[in-house]
């Protein structure tokens, strides 16, 4: 009904609508089924076990009330001490019931909570990896930190200790509530007259507790963030030296924290005595009541001793659903945001049934003989290919295009001229709007995603690196490649020299992102890497910038003999880099306005033969 | 989390010692402390006589038939019931202010110290690790500080209480209670030990995890280059899977525990009802007395468990708190000169150094100092470098002139065992630009990062107008200097507050000057202009742009001397060739050092210098290099047929 709030679209929302929040609420709750429902079986089981073991608990009162009136007056009376025996015999039986039970119930909720978490774990994972790149941008890589560490923790919490705590409160409040009125009726009413009040006390603070708990979550959210900024460019900070200001910002939004902090402590502050009040006046009450009923005779001690017991057991529970609603709205929240999340969906989204690729098929003329090894030529093909970010301006207005296998083309042209995002298309980062992109005559759509991978591999600027060692990077591409190939690939970039001087070689831990290689090694590895995944299409979109000149050149060596039998589109804003294409396309406002081979355009006065002149000028040769 | 050698607690001090140190941020709040503490043990006495009542009820009004005094017992037991209540209310409400006055206080303080603490030690700690300090750590002190000290000192005090009263009652019973309480406080100190190891356990996996979730999200493009979902996911389920184990191995230890210690508490209320019964039906123990002695032992089972729980707590409590103050206690070794005069530094200031404030950094290096006066520019420079005695006399303009010097500088990272930087000597005079070439890994940012003292020098100086810069106060030292980074850092504000980081009072008019040289004017477009939010939380930027915002948040300074880090590496050549030209006027008047890797960028230069391994192996101008020194032609020249890898050796 309400469209515009799929997905993440409410999470930025301070305020969501009464509506919107119905939604939302729905939502998680689908999701909680849906987690819930391969675990009926347990689930059941589990509520056969936790009822016995709250009747086993609730049997004791009774038990102490049945000694007193019904096992010590035989003894008073001289007689034998059977009766009571048997009811401490009963004691002890109920306690052991009631202590089995809560281990396997404990046990038993626990490994369910546990099999949820995994579960959902590795939904969300999952499903962050199956989203576009159009998202991950949009959605930043601190939200999704957080969806799949503090938001699953808080669930987690909340199965480890609130499920627990709450089913264990709301059976012992109704078995009390029952086992009071069969003790005695008019003591069992007077004991629960306070209900009504109690429900709507824990109601008022179930709300206000929501309010604030959000405060609080938010208030601490921008705290976190401010944090982590100056810590991440503290460079920045000291060498402009905006120490003071970060200050003032940072202890005012400590100080929000700190209220909304204070009020969710001080709400606190108010309902647990407020609690304790309630049963502590039920308390009084009951003596006074109980203790006149008790002087005429009505009741017995046994059932006032009872009462007092059972009224314990009451309103115990009752204070510990403080902490359990700030666990339960904790996970409520970060339900709300992971349901939305998995309800995201791809942009790029893989294909219902794969096409292969097949090696016969599009035969592009003039097009080098295909490597042919497993399949892929490598020839691409724009048509009529429209392409904009969120439905705005459009990028690309329109592009036909051709690359035939084989051939090492150079994309060239200022900023935003929709170099990057022709790039993005060929290695299907992106979907046209309109139009369609082929690799050797099939719709990348239609491409299974393994195989699409396999043959279109696209380096660009940003050269991440996982945790592990050099060589394991270096395969990242293809796992199961020997350590010669990757010595090999490395040899080939040029990255060889660098590595074999680190201490431990390939094998050098390369720390949390690369931690102390320059950024022009994490470039020469990266390099490594693509060459060893050996694609059929190799997209290098800037993917020299950080080098210097004898490593870029070194590069462009290997660049020489790596492309000469596959596809390669190279962006580059030095244009040193197209002294090895077969082919240049300049590129201007989306639009290719000028397309053929180096010399022959140099030797026009176009835009391209400017732009290689001011970069002539620019070399400053001696 | 990297072992780091001398900054781990200290294992001879006791284990309370950090936290005990935090005590003194509570000392504002003596006043309210002491309320909410009275408060507390009222509240107990109050709690612990009512069941007491009970006991008089019915031994008395109803054992005697006597209605008169019922109604007494009554009210008096509803009194302190309201009393307890009160009370608890005014002990967590007054509790409030000093508790999260602590952890607001020291987190201020965190934060404070970590701005000040060097490059040095931020190259060290990740960011991740000092807000989980600033956050998890700083609660964890709160929660026991706030609860745990005062659950801890309650629970003690009601326990004995409850224990006199019912040893006073009827002291084999009593002895009886307090008996059964024994294996419980002995088994909740062997479970708490279990029980954080398993806890710390989860904690390490949980750990691994997110870096895992971490680089999914951060390599995200590269795993979907390279179409590797499958291989990640494989890699993250089994670290899942592993965490999923160690969790149930946690819930199957604390399912044993909490069953334990609800088992022992029932089983002593069968023996009290049992041997209660025998003594009343003995004539030695009344009705009402065995009535408040179940409902005293019910009291204490809560008290009893939670010990084991709250000294957890304590022992989380004390490494949190090791752990703060191990960040507090980490000595800013860049500091500002703590007397220094004043910003102004007159020009032909070269006694100053010598005369100014004597800090433990001046004297340690004294000695290299000597040589680096002496021949700091005479013997590298071959093309005319002394400065002329004319300027010396005559460059007094307000605000000094810039003049740049290393002499003999050595830098090594703390723990490395070879220097990045040797005996560096480089001058650039007073309103000079000079380019520092170098392949990767020569040293260039790292010799940049030592004029604004990002980092300090571990031998050797570096001077302007003469005075060590560890001489200067950092405000002023970093007013003179403005550095632009290759990796521009904008922070979640606004574009008109990431520009005039470094001078909060420009105008707007000055701002444009600022952005038009650095080819920044695309931020008019932006949707509300200079106020467009920007940054992780705002509008996202390209690679170029934060670049260019960076640059003009160098210029807008006006800094005496002007650093530029490779900052115009993700520009295209078009963009370059018009930010360089706007780049010349800056550069006339200021003092430039420019780390190039392109001949374009070489060419704002007067000088360059060559950085070779960590020392300057020329200084010269680009043509002359190029001609003279192969090693510079390598890396800038494009000659295509020279052979890189014989340069490059």
């Amino acid at each position: 009904m309400n469209d515009s709030w799929r997905g993440v679209a409410a999470e930025d929302q301070d305020q969501v609508s009464e509506s919107v929040s119905l939604l939302l609420r729905t939502r998680s709750r689908r999701l909680l089924a849906d987690l819930l429902r391969p675990h009926r079986r347990r689930i059941a089981l589990l509520t056969a076990v936790i009822v016995l073991s709250s009747a086993a608990g609730l049997a004791l009162p009774y038990l102490v009330k049945a000694g007193i009136d019904d096992g010590i007056p035989p003894m008073l009376a001289g007689g034998g001490p059977g009766t009571l025996l048997t009811i401490i015999a009963l004691v002890v039986a109920a306690t052991l019931v009631q202590a089995l039970t809560r281990m396997v119930f404990l046990q038993m909720s626990g490994r369910i909570g546990q099999d949820i978490l995994l579960e959902l774990r590795r939904r969300v994972f999952d499903h962050f990896q199956r989203l576009s790149l159009s998202f991950h941008e949009k959605y930043t890589s601190g939200r999704v930190i957080s969806r799949l560490t503090s938001d699953v923790e808080a669930i987690g919490e909340l199965l480890d200790s609130g499920f627990d705590g709450l089913v264990t409160a709301v059976l012992t409040l109704c078995g009390t509530a029952i086992m009071l009125l069969v003790l005695d009726v008019r003591l069992g009413l007077a004991a629960l007259l306070p209900l009504p009040v109690l429900l709507l006390f824990t109601r008022w603070f179930r709300r206000e507790s929501s309010v604030a708990y959000r405060r609080s979550r938010q208030a601490v959210a921008l705290v976190i963030v401010h944090f982590v900024e100056s810590m991440t460019g503290i460079r920045a900070v000291q060498a402009f030296r905006r120490e003071p200001r970060n200050q003032e910002i940072f202890e005012r939004l400590n100080a929000d924290y700190r209220d909304a902090n204070m009020r969710s402590t001080r709400l606190v502050a108010v309902f647990m005595p407020g609690i304790k009040l309630i049963g502590n006046v039920t308390v009084a009450a009951v003596l006074l009541y109980g203790g006149w009923l008790a002087l005429n005779g009505t009741v017995t001690v046994g059932v006032l001793a009872a009462f007092l017991l059972y009224l314990r057991q009451f309103y115990e529970p009752m204070q510990e659903i403080s902490q359990f609603y700030n666990a339960l709205q904790s996970a409520g929240a970060a339900l709300e945001k992971l349901s939305g999340v998995l309800e995201e969906r791809p942009d790029v989204a893989e294909p219902r049934r794969p096409v292969p690729l097949d090696g016969s098929r599009g035969e592009v003329p003039g097009g080098a003989p295909g490597r042919g090894s497993d399949g892929a030529r490598g020839g691409l093909r724009f048509e009529a290919v429209e392409f904009g970010y969120d439905g705005g301006r459009a990028v690309l207005p329109r592009l036909d295009l051709e690359i035939p296998a084989g051939q090492t083309v150079a994309v060239v042209g200022t900023t935003g001229a929709g170099k990057t995002t022709l790039a993005k298309l060929m290695a299907r980062f992106y979907d046209p709007v309109a139009g369609r992109v082929l690799l050797d005559g099939v719709d990348l759509r239609d491409l299974d995603e393994a195989e699409l991978r396999r043959h279109v591999v696209m380096v660009t600027q940003e050269n991440f690196l996982f945790t592990g060692t050099i060589a394991d990077n270096i395969r990242f591409g293809r796992p199961d490649a020997p350590t010669a190939a990757v010595v090999e690939a490395a040899e080939a970039i040029g990255a060889h020299t660098f590595v074999s001087a680190l201490p431990e070689g390939y094998g050098t831990q390369v720390g949390k992102r690369g931690g102390r290689m320059s950024a022009g090694q994490r470039q020469l590895v990266a390099f490594a890497r693509a060459f060893l995944a050996d694609p059929a299409v190799l997209i290098l979109d800037e993917a020299t910038s950080s080098l210097d000149v004898p490593s870029e050149r070194l590069v462009q060596r290997a660049l020489r003999t790596i492309l000469a039998d596959r596809t390669a589109v190279i962006i580059a804003h030095r244009l040193s880099t197209v002294e090895i294409a077969d082919r240049v396309l300049v590129m201007e406002g989306g639009r290719i306005v000028e397309d053929g081979p180096p010399e022959r355009l140099i030797a026009r006065s176009g835009r391209f033969a400017r732009l290689h002149q001011a970069w002539l000028d620019s070399l400053a040769r001696d | 989390m990297r072992e780091r050698p001398g900054s781990g607690p200290d294992t001879r001090r006791p284990l309370w010692h950090s936290l005990w140190r935090l005590r003194s941020y509570l000392r504002p709040y003596t006043r309210i402390m002491i309320v909410s503490w009275v408060a507390a043990f009222l509240g107990i006495a109050a709690g612990t006589v009512i069941p007491l009542v009970g006991k008089e009820i019915i031994d008395g009004p109803v054992a005697q038939g006597d209605r008169a005094a019922l109604l007494p017992l009554g009210l008096l037991a509803l009194g302190l019931g309201v009393a307890e209540a009160v009370l608890t209310f005014v002990r967590r409400w007054s509790q409030a202010g000093p508790v999260l006055g602590l952890e607001t206080t020291i987190r201020d303080d965190l934060y404070r110290h970590l701005q000040r603490l060097p490059m040095s030690f931020h190259d060290e700690w990740q960011s991740g690790q000092l807000l989980s300090r600033a956050t998890t750590d700083l609660s964890t002190i709160r929660r026991f500080l706030g609860f745990g000290v005062l659950f801890l000192i309650m629970n003690i005090l009601q326990l004995t209480a409850v224990v006199i009263v019912l040893l006073r009652t009827y002291w084999p019973l009593g002895l009886l209670v307090t008996a059964s309480a024994v294996p419980v406080v002995a088994l909740s100190l062997r479970f708490e030990k279990r029980y954080i190891r398993v806890s710390r356990q989860v904690q390490d996996q949980q750990g691994d995890l997110a870096t895992l979730v971490e680089e999914a999200a951060l390599g995200i493009r590269t795993i979907k280059a390279f179409g590797r979902r499958r291989h990640l996911y494989g890699v993250f389920d089994e670290a899942a899977s592993g965490l999923r184990r160690t969790a149930l191995g946690k819930v199957r230890l604390s399912s044993r525990f909490f069953t334990f210690l609800e088992v022992i508490p029932n089983l002593t209320l069968a023996m009290v009802l049992l041997l209660g019964a025998v003594a009343v039906g003995a004539g030695a123990l009344t009705l009402g007395t065995l009535v408040a002695f179940t409902t005293l032992v019910l009291q204490l089972v809560w008290p009893v468990a939670s010990l084991g729980y709250i000294l957890a707590m304590g022992q989380e409590a004390m490494t949190a708190a090791d752990r703060v103050t191990e960040v507090l206690d980490t000595v800013p070794d860049i500091t500002g000169a703590q007397n220094e005069t004043g910003t102004e530094i007159s020009a032909g200031t070269g006694t100053s150094a010598g005369t100014g404030v004597s800090t433990g950094a001046e004297t340690s290096t004294g000695k290299e100092n000597g040589a680096g006066k002496e021949n700091g520019t005479g013997g590298e420079n071959e093309t005319g470098t002394e400065i002329e005695d004319g300027r010396r006399a005559t460059g007094r303009r307000p605000g000094g002139r810039g003049h740049l010097r290393f002499e003999g500088v050595e830098f090594r990272f703390p723990g490395a065992d070879r220097s990045v930087l040797r005996d560096v000597r480089l001058d650039v005079r007073p309103g000079e630009t000079v380019a520092i070439v170098g392949a990767t890994g020569s040293g260039k940012t790292t010799l940049t990062s030592l004029v604004p003292r990002l980092r300090d020098v571990t031998g050797g100086r570096v001077t302007i107008d003469g005075r060590d810069v560890r001489d200067l106060s950092l405000p002023s030292l970093r007013s003179m200097v403005a550095t632009a980074f290759e990796e521009p850092t904008l922070f979640s504000m606004s574009v008109r507050e990431n520009v005039t980081l470094g001078r909060a009072d420009a105008t707007d008019r000055e701002i444009r000057e600022a952005l038009e040289i650095a080819q920044a004017t695309f931020v008019f477009d932006l949707p509300w202009a200079l106020d467009t939010r920007i940054g992780e939380q705002g509008m996202s930027l390209s690679g170029g742009q934060r670049q260019r915002l960076a640059l003009a948040r160098a210029i807008l300074g006006r800094p005496r001397v002007l650093v530029l880090d490779d900052t115009l590496s993700a520009l295209d050549v078009e963009t370059e060739a018009l930010v360089e030209e706007a780049l010349r006027r800056v550069l006339a008047d200021a003092t430039g050092l420019i780390v190039a890797h392109r001949a374009s960028t070489v060419l704002l230069a007067d000088r360059v210098a060559l950085l070779s391994h960590g020392s300057i192996a020329g200084v010269g101008r680009h043509a002359d290099l190029l001609s003279s020194v192969p090693e510079y032609r390598a890396l800038l020249a494009q000659d295509a047929d020279l052979d890189p890898e014989r340069a490059l050796r």
